[in-house]
């Protein structure tokens, strides 16, 4: 654009809005971190400083390692999270191909049968789910749980992916189906690896509720065993309210991980976003 | 499935087609559509099964105190719902529009910030706010005094009258990045022509974004509004996190989520009812349903879509 005229002072203006909502939005993470390394006294008497050599402390950290399983918590979260993400885009990128690639009877009916999901949240089914998984002994168990969030994601995934499959070129596929390929090999040779950056979208935008999801591992799986990350640090806190040290330390396990994961995959998460949600 | 016989009688039966459908059909079928018809269907039957008609909503919407508590969570809900369309949405606009104005620098800096509340879980969200607006802690009143706002420091998740407020605008700081994306990815499909179109004829600066910007990111902006109304009834996490099943102080904080929650699986000393748990997510279906109709059937097609 060459008549963009951006003069001093209005630049400092939106410089200094911009920084004051960094600010508002990093606030309660920073005050959260830098306290849980800490010493109780100090947490209190000056909330805002930095740790020094009198008053850095690890014994929050400390009392959560001994008291709290939260190399377990993690383990499930990452198990629960990951196999999700692969039945959702792997499912999701099957039954897209079918509906944008052959044209069948009903063609249009299982599109919009399959896209009712996106609308509606899981959570008003949860007395049937619960009936469904005591039925079939998956309570307490994480299998439980990546089904409930494959299905959840489903149909986002297969709208998202079923509108990048149709910008995949025919003449491709015809050059594969004349070479003798059998559906299959042209699907996932041909057609999968075409739409990868169409399915890190999916996987990131289904990443995030599923990791952060209170709801269905207090419902569904709430044993020791099989408890998340977000569980169990809300089980871990309720039991702990007084233990400010402890409280802080847990509270900065369950940030700093996905905070380390949001900042390596942010341009993929951001470019997600303002590629296929509005366009 | 019916769904699968070929177009052309001839060709043989495209077994494939099942093949790639079948895994996504099952698993969405049996985990979400089934349990919602389920779900729906023991609405109108008794404690102990049985068919019981309008029943439970007769008792939902009859029996005062039900009706005292549903209408008291829908209502919160209404005004959490609100306070998200007062305060997030116009924000996440005008972020947005200062992220999308040219040659701002360190853009990504600040669109990655913005965006770091959202990726927290609400757990997270809950227990940070209420430790920094606990008196005990005084890190709010303190933040309040150096601005020389302290008198105006109250424990604003205890009192009755707060509470709610305080946790919609909670939510609103951990949500914002998804408003301010989403129409920030508008502002940028909209093509320069327009803009150096809009400059040749004098429109410029606040003027330029009410007139011209504006009108053009109006169906982002439907989209968003949908997506929070679907998000906040449909709320629950940050309310048991930061206040407990029992939405204190005196179930000021109750949505209709945590409403469900509680009945469904008892609350200290009232057992679970399962029937009236699915009569309260069957009114909460029902919500949901109008609007997204009303956002499907008015909204949406009377917005014009420019197609550049």
């Amino acid at each position: 654009m060459s008549s963009a005229r951006t003069s001093l002072p209005r630049s400092v203006a939106m410089h200094a809005a911009l920084i004051a909502y960094a600010l508002v939005a990093l606030f309660p993470v920073f005050v959260v971190i830098v306290n849980s390394f800490k010493e109780r006294r100090a947490i209190f008497r000056s909330p805002l400083a930095l740790p020094d050599g009198e008053t850095f402390s690890l014994v929050g950290y400390q009392t959560v390692m001994q008291r709290g399983d939260f190399l377990l918590y993690f383990q499930n979260s990452l198990i629960v999270t990951v196999a999700s993400l692969v039945l959702v885009v792997l499912f999701g990128a099957m039954a897209a191909f079918a509906l944008s690639e052959y044209r069948f009877r009903g063609n249009m009916l299982m599109g919009l049968y399959l896209a009712l999901g996106i609308m509606i949240p899981i959570r008003l089914g949860t007395v049937a789910i619960l009936q469904v998984m005591v039925a079939s002994g998956l309570v307490n168990t994480l299998v439980a749980l990546i089904l409930v969030y494959t299905a959840s994601g489903l149909p986002l995934s297969i709208f998202i992916l079923s509108e990048f499959m149709r910008t995949v070129s025919d003449d491709l596929k015809n050059a594969g189906r004349i070479d003798g390929l059998s559906e299959y090999t042209i699907f996932f040779r041909l057609v999968l690896p075409l739409v990868r950056p169409a399915m890190a979208t999916v996987a990131v935008f289904t990443m995030i509720p599923i990791w952060n999801d209170l709801w269905f591992p207090l419902i569904l799986a709430p044993a020791e065993a099989t408890k998340t990350v977000t569980l169990g640090a809300q089980m871990f806190i309720g039991q702990f309210q007084t233990d400010w040290n402890a409280v802080l330390a847990a509270l900065s396990l369950a940030i700093i991980p996905v905070l380390v994961l949001y900042l390596i995959f942010s341009r993929q998460l951001i470019r997600g976003i303002t590629s296929g949600a509005v366009k | 499935m019916a769904t699968d016989d070929s177009i052309a009688p001839k060709r043989p039966f495209r077994w494939h087609i099942l093949v790639f459908l079948a895994p996504a059909v099952l698993v969405y079928t049996a985990l979400m559509i089934f349990p919602l018809l389920s779900t729906l269907a023991q609405a109108f039957e008794g404690k102990e099964g049985g068919f019981v008609g309008f029943g439970n909503f007769a008792t939902l919407f009859g029996d005062p105190r039900w009706a005292d508590s549903f209408w008291n969570a829908l209502r919160n809900n209404v005004w959490f719902f609100i306070i998200h369309m007062l305060v997030q949405n116009p924000i996440g606009i005008a972020l947005a529009a200062l992220l999308s104005s040219p040659k701002l620098r360190l853009r990504g800096l600040y669109r990655t910030v913005f965006f770091v509340p959202t990726i927290l879980s609400f757990v997270i969200v809950g227990f940070v706010w209420k430790l920094i607006l606990s008196p005990t802690w005084g890190v709010a009143e303190g933040l309040l005094d150096i601005v020389g706002l302290g008198d105006l420091f109250q424990p604003f998740l205890g009192k009755e009258e707060t509470a709610l407020t305080t946790l919609g605008l909670i939510s609103v700081w951990q949500f914002i990045g998804i408003p301010m994306m989403l129409i920030y990815a508008a502002l940028l499909s909209i093509p320069d022509e327009v803009i150096e179109a809009a400059e040749c004829d004098g429109v410029t600066g606040f003027s330029q974004f009410w007139k011209i910007q504006l009108p053009l990111v109006l169906p982002a902006i439907g989209i968003v509004s949908i997506l929070t109304f679907v998000g906040n009834f449909n709320a629950f996490d940050l309310v048991y996190a930061a206040q407990g099943a029992a939405a204190g102080p005196n179930y000021s904080t109750d949505l209709l989520g945590t409403l469900l929650y509680r009945t469904f699986f008892g609350y200290q000393l009232q057992l679970g009812d399962r029937s009236m748990g699915s009569a309260i997510a069957a009114v909460m279906f029902l919500i949901i349903l109008a609007g997204v109709s009303i956002y499907l059937f008015l909204v949406q097609t009377r917005l014009r879509r420019y197609q550049f």
